[in-house]
């Protein structure tokens, strides 16, 4: 397949995933809101801190208020990672290779951006009851995964497509995981109190994984949601689940069997995915989490660059 | 819906004998149109709308914000053309592209029809679009211009005229296949009663004739592309469509490159070779190496290659020499120069202003005319003399007379009219008809086309970017037609 249109369909997954993940996210933190808010306990600097785009946020709206960070998330146009901006590059993407998808997946993401557009236009109205328009998106997203799934060639351009979703899900797990880092216990003594549970509870439900975590380890034991977000196999958010499967798809993509690796791609992606082969919670957390999570992302950035550099850069002639 | 409050007006109606008296073809549409409620009309109006939106049946408006381009305004009365009627369009134009085809591998060749001065040689060789590289050059099969988008008009009377060729890149056949997507969703049982020919066919006999007239030395089957000037471009929805449809790629400048002078294109398994490109961008533009220096939406090297035998461009590069607007007015000639026939499809009147005895003419009556110049395209730098004022006639007619060889005139016709849905109710509104005619092994004629409409009441103007509309092309099956 062309490599523009390789490139715009690992893209565009990328896009609607991180739009996915943004909603989730802010929609538990408003949840997280309502139990925490009797102590004015309401946080939303570390939602902004583990986005890595506080500085821009400070600019553009200053203080970390709910009504602030709603907005920027949400709405900014000009920030690339809102979920408007996110939408509006997927569907450009989509739009630049619709010859390429199903149109069915046009359209699901077509009609996506276009109530999100409309919703911006109305900004005060959404915001003031904002849970409906969350799981909209979160329902929007879940619906084109599934339109892909069922409406498209399991081809090259379909493993594009699962290689971009996981990569950037597994982004979007470590740093909902990072969250904890950030966020303030406001005393001491609320360690292992019920506001710990509650935020433990609460990170859990920003990746989807509350329930399924609750089925395989019943009670809230920081180590395990640990090691539930990042290693678990069969859990399809975890950091483990994501790079596995990325991989496959990737090794689909170029014919070569798992486990060898003729290019920079395999190379990488290879390499990550045995580090996380091999390691257990206890290990991550002893390392310091944060900083086990912040190689995490690097590696995974240079995953990215050799993507890059092995399909879509264009290439010299001869 | 009253459709016996409907004035056809002094016009001819393509759905009415006179008022409360429906054509035969018609009669069945209307009667179903009177059992619906003026407000049930307005819903499904609304309704196909915005699946059309949905579809992203849409053109591009410079310059605006994503999300907001427009689509073509969608009428849901049909415009209908019954199967007597169709028979003769489709002989006329099947002769007409035939004998145009002729001509320009003439123009390219040996030049007989100038050599016999049955059409002027300094008309065809001072002409913009004559592409002096072109001269001697042989594509497969002698066909140069493969896809057509002839523009007829109908007269006061009814007589069906060809108002314009466009052997270039006639654009507009998605929204042919769209709106009958839409229509079978809007009035699916007015549709089902009516046995309309289908035009879904189109993008299968497209790649069709694309592979019918690959090169000689290519793969089996050849590798097909579309070659888009890009996601900015006002028709790239349809480039995008047809593409789809059709099931072959498609490309931008940048994903081709010319390697050992044939074409390839960049693909995740490195570069892939390329037989057939269905280009969608005008000459121009193809190649920086030999046409515009400063296009950055071609491909260096593509005509090289293209003369080389290595790739095939459809339309071949060079085909506007015939639809230059002068050139126009020879084609009843031309016709009978090639194929001893005379024009099955009339041209409509058209003064040339390069000849004396019609400038005058034109000159003076401008007012009653429709000026055109010779290579625009668009209903861009054109006059329409009745809806025009003092000044502006007044400075048209000094371009003329300046560059009198560059602008042709006709009499304003009567266009006629079909009923559409405005506020509510039936009005009147002129259209033109745009088939599509794809030329390869074979002449197909798509049974429907794009029915444009001028929106604006009184306005003969139909272009999109004239504030023009569309309708689905009702051709009707001729005869009785045989119980599955």
């Amino acid at each position: 397949m062309l490599s523009r249109v390789a490139e715009a369909i690992y893209w565009m997954n990328r896009y609607i995933e991180r739009a996915e993940s943004v909603a989730r996210f802010v929609d538990v933190n408003l949840h997280l809101a309502l139990d925490l808010a009797e102590g004015g306990r309401e946080q939303w600097a570390p939602i902004i801190a583990t986005t890595g785009d506080d500085a821009l946020f400070a600019a553009r709206h200053g203080e970390a208020t709910r009504a602030n960070a709603l907005r920027f998330l949400t709405f900014d146009a000009a920030y690339p990672s809102s979920i408007l901006s996110c939408l509006r590059a997927a569907r450009e993407n989509a739009r630049s290779v619709r010859e390429a998808i199903s149109s069915e997946m046009w359209e699901t993401v077509n009609r996506a951006y276009l109530s999100v557009h409309d919703a911006s236009r109305r900004q005060d109205d959404v915001l003031a009851a904002p849970h409906d328009f969350y799981d909209d998106v979160k329902l929007a997203a879940q619906q084109f995964v599934g339109t892909a799934y069922v409406t498209m060639t399991h081809n090259e351009a379909w493993h594009f497509a699962r290689m971009g979703r996981l990569l950037e899900r597994a982004d979007k797990t470590s740093r909902i995981l990072d969250v904890k880092y950030f966020m303030l216990l406001p005393e001491l003594s609320d360690v292992g109190t019920t506001y710990d549970e509650v935020q433990w509870a609460a990170l859990l439900k920003s990746a989807s994984a509350f329930e399924m975590y609750r089925k395989r380890w019943g009670l809230i034991v920081p180590s395990r949601v640990v090691a539930f977000l990042s290693l678990d196999r069969s859990f399809p958010r975890s950091m483990r689940y994501c790079v596995t499967k990325a991989e496959r798809s990737l090794h689909a993509i170029t014919g070569n069997a798992v486990n060898t690796a003729s290019s920079a791609a395999e190379r990488a992606l290879g390499r990550l995915r045995a580090e996380l082969e091999f390691v257990d919670a206890e290990e991550l957390i002893a390392a310091g989490l944060h900083e086990r999570i912040d190689a995490f992302q690097s590696r995974l950035n240079a995953v990215g660059d050799a993507v890059y550099e092995t399909f879509f850069a264009t290439r010299p002639v001869r | 819906m009253d459709t016996d409050a409907y004035d056809p007006g002094d016009f001819y109606d393509e759905l009415f004998e006179a008022r409360g008296r429906p054509r035969p073809g018609a009669s069945l549409l209307i009667e179903r149109l009177q059992g619906m409620s003026d407000a049930e009309l307005q819903r499904r109006r609304s309704g196909a709308e915005r699946a059309l939106l949905t579809m992203g049946a849409t053109f591009n408006v410079y310059g605006d914000e994503a999300g907001t381009e427009k689509i073509l305004p969608f009428d849901i009365v049909p415009r209908i053309v019954e199967a007597d009627d169709w028979a003769r369009i489709e002989r006329g134009l099947a002769q007409r592209i035939r004998a145009l085809n002729l001509f320009i591998a003439d123009c390219y060749g040996e030049q007989r029809i100038l050599q016999e001065r049955v059409v002027p040689r300094e008309l065809v060789e001072s002409s913009r679009v004559f592409l002096r590289r072109c001269v001697g050059m042989k594509p497969p099969k002698g066909i140069w211009c493969h896809i057509t988008g002839t523009d007829l008009v109908r007269d006061r009377d009814g007589a069906w005229l060809v108002l314009e060729d466009n052997l270039r890149c006639p654009s507009g056949v998605s929204y042919v296949l769209q709106n009958r997507q839409v229509m079978k969703r809007t009035l699916p049982h007015v549709f089902e009663a009516s046995r309309v020919r289908p035009v879904d066919v189109y993008p299968s006999r497209l790649r069709a004739m694309l592979e019918q007239v690959r090169p000689a030395q290519s793969g089996d089957p050849p590798t097909c592309v579309l070659l888009t000037p890009g996601s900015f471009n006002s028709a790239y929805f349809e480039h995008s469509f047809l593409a789809q449809q059709m099931g072959v790629e498609l490309v931008e400048g940048r994903d081709l490159v010319v390697i050992d002078r044939a074409v390839h294109m960049r693909t995740t398994r490195g570069f892939q070779r390329v037989d057939v490109i269905y280009r969608r961008m005008d000459d121009a533009f193809l190649d920086p190496l030999a046409f515009r220096e400063d296009s950055l939406l071609g491909v260096p090297g593509l005509i090289d290659a293209y003369e080389q035998g290595n790739v095939s461009l459809v339309n071949a590069p060079g085909t506007g020499v015939a639809d230059d607007k002068v050139v126009y007015a020879y084609v009843p000639k031309i016709i009978r120069f090639y194929l001893g026939e005379d024009a099955i499809l009339p041209n409509v009147p058209t003064f040339l202003c390069a000849e004396d005895r019609d400038r005058k003419h034109v000159l003076e009556n401008l007012e009653g005319m429709v000026v055109k110049a010779a290579t625009e395209s668009g209903g861009y730098g054109m006059l329409v003399g009745p809806a025009s004022t003092a000044a502006e006639r007044e400075a048209f007619a000094r371009r003329i007379e300046a560059d009198p060889r560059n602008y042709i005139a006709q009499p304003t016709v009567s266009l006629s009219r079909v009923p559409t849905l405005v506020d509510g109710h039936l009005e009147g509104r002129h259209v033109d008809l745009r088939p599509y005619v794809l030329y390869g092994d074979e002449l197909f004629v798509l049974p429907g086309g794009l029915t444009r409409v001028a929106l604006r009441p009184g306005s003969l103007v139909v272009n999109s970017s004239q504030g023009g509309g569309s309708k689905d092309t009702w051709v009707l099956h001729g005869g009785e037609v045989k119980p599955c």
